[in-house]
């Protein structure tokens, strides 16, 4: 249920991000999904890819900053709504969200969460019967 | 004076310099008992050679008063200004003190042409930093108006440089710039600025940068030096002609030497500008290391005045900068660095001179596992590092986590500092 997202620490200099980018593409390495959080003086390169130790290696070897951070990923139906439910069953049990992204396969949609509470989090989406994905499965995405 | 009557002036006043720091400071009857001298070594300022030299170090070493040579009760004053690493360097003064540096203080500005109808506009820092109380203390002597603004708020400083018709303006040469410009901006027109000349020091600057005060502010700019440790500004000053600054030496006696071999080198010759202070009671020193590289000329100048003149400093001869008028070390950086466990101490200090202010830039590496995945951790190091540095050095500062490894390492002393500045 935990999935390993890659988060790469970014200067903001030009072509950092170019550079992360044909690293991961010189083994034919995967990415399925891709988020920049930036502040005016550096960025955090999150990428959920497809085999994140391999990458991770690979970048660490490139001089590049990574660490690998515990995410959860559900399946939902491609709506808003859905979307809403998931982080309305979080805030009732009091779980905080520190960020999320999604991304559509087809009619359905991918969200992924960082939560203060991995472990709970499980719990209350599994109560809640959502559909969490496997990490093995997110990462043939 | 007559050079003669000058020099024996100064041999008797080093001979009472020396009793009174041999029977009244341990750290230099020590020294002086090492090198096998006693007070009665020393006759005239043909022997200075032979005592030891005092070098800020040494200040830092005796911090805060072991080097005073009179009880605290007689100290009047105190005040501070950057030492190498965290600790400040400290001067004290006498009430007797306290009328030398007015004193010097005084021909300091008598030879930027200013006297009792002056009103003078001090734009120096006031606080433990010597520049606005010499200034001030000098601007009473000669019985001027004088008007302590001190640093910052600059529309502030344009309303009263109008509204007050100030003469005489006492600030950094950066600042003067900057003043410049601002009252470009504010539109005020040369007619409502009674300005006439500026008494401009604490760091070095060009005949350029003189010629574009000049200019910009349609007065005289004249160049002052001093440093905190020999008594503060008033230790040497331009006269009208601005061909050299003006020493007292019957105060504070220079010598130039070789900041390598240490000897003393003949007139005329460029090296480390070193000082003993001849008439000092709280804080006497012996043959002051300044750092400061310049040369010496003793021919009478234009102006008539014989007392030997320095040119405007050329360079350092140690690795201290000078930002904003306020000293900084980079040692300094590095020790507020060595105490956080998030970074590696591989820094660069970028200094900057935008729209005539200095600015100064520090980008450190962070430690790989430090890193985790939050923007708010980051963003707080950020402000930490940023903190830490601000309250050690007295000065603002832009903190950049750059990644590790992107910092060029040497073999040798590796390259702390880019100083962009061109004046």
């Amino acid at each position: 249920m935990i999935v390993h997202q890659l988060s790469v620490f970014l200067e903001n200099k030009s072509g950092r991000l170019t550079e992360v980018l044909e690293t991961l593409g010189s083994e034919s390495i995967r990415v399925t999904a891709l988020s920049v959080a930036d502040t005016t003086e550096f960025g955090i390169l999150r990428m959920i890819v497809s085999d994140p130790a391999r990458a991770k290696e690979l970048l660490k070897n490139r001089q590049f900053t990574v660490n690998i951070t515990d995410v959860i990923s559900i399946m939902a139906p491609n709506e808003a709504k859905y979307y809403a439910m998931v982080l309305r069953i979080l805030s009732d049990q009091d779980i905080s969200i520190e960020y999320t992204y999604a991304f559509s396969v087809g009619e359905k949609s991918v969200i992924i969460l960082r939560c203060s509470d991995t472990e709970a989090a499980i719990k209350a989406l599994k109560d809640h019967e959502m559909e969490l994905i496997k990490a093995s499965d997110l990462y043939k995405l | 004076m007559d050079r003669n009557e000058l020099k024996k002036v100064q041999s008797e006043r080093l001979s009472e310099t020396v009793e009174r720091v041999y029977f009244n400071v341990p750290y230099y009857r020590s020294k002086m008992q090492e090198a096998g001298l006693g007070p009665e070594s020393i006759h005239s300022t043909d022997d200075l050679h032979k005592l030891p030299f005092t070098t800020k170090q040494d200040l830092r070493d005796n911090y805060p008063f072991s080097l005073f040579a009179v009880p605290m009760s007689e100290i009047v004053r105190v005040h501070a200004s950057s030492g190498t690493t965290g600790k400040p360097t400290v001067v004290g003064y006498t009430r007797r003190d306290i009328a030398t540096w007015s004193e010097v203080m005084a021909r300091t500005l008598t030879c930027a042409g200013a006297d009792r109808n002056d009103f003078i506009h001090v734009a120096y820092g006031y606080g433990l930093f010597t520049g606005g109380l010499g200034l001030h203390y000098g601007g009473e002597k000669i019985g001027a108006s004088v008007i302590p603004v001190s640093g910052g708020n600059t529309m502030r400083q344009l309303q009263l440089l109008v509204d007050f018709g100030s003469t005489v303006l006492a600030c950094t040469p950066s600042y003067a710039l900057f003043i410049a410009e601002a009252i470009e901006e504010a539109k005020i027109k040369r007619d409502q600025l009674k300005l006439r000349v500026g008494v401009f020091g604490a760091e070095p600057w060009t005949e350029n940068m003189r010629r574009e005060i000049e200019q910009k502010l349609n007065i005289k700019a004249i160049d002052i030096y001093g440093l905190s440790e020999v008594i503060g500004p008033g230790v040497a000053s331009e006269c009208m002609m601005q061909e050299g600054l003006h020493i007292s030496e019957d105060h504070f006696y220079p010598e130039i030497i070789d900041p390598v071999t240490l000897e003393v080198l003949p007139e005329g010759k460029t090296g480390e500008l070193v000082f003993t202070t001849i008439t000092k009671e709280g804080l006497p020193l012996i043959r002051y290391r300044t750092r400061d590289l310049t040369r010496l000329h003793y021919e009478r100048c234009r102006c008539g005045r014989t007392m030997v003149r320095m040119e405007k400093c050329l360079g350092r001869s140690d690795d201290m900068l000078i930002i904003r008028g306020v000293n900084l070390f980079p040692s300094q950086v590095e020790s507020v660095l060595l105490e956080m466990s998030e970074i590696k101490p591989h820094y660069l200090l970028i200094v900057d001179r935008i729209n005539n202010l200095d600015t100064l830039e520090l980008q450190v590496e962070i430690d790989e596992s430090y890193f985790q995945d939050k923007i708010s951790q980051l963003q707080s190091l950020r402000q930490k590092i940023q903190t830490n540095l601000e309250s050690a050095l007295g000065l603002g500062i832009k903190v950049t986590l750059v990644e590790p490894k992107t910092i060029e390492r040497s073999e040798g002393k590796a390259k702390r500092v880019i100083d962009n500045r061109k004046y």
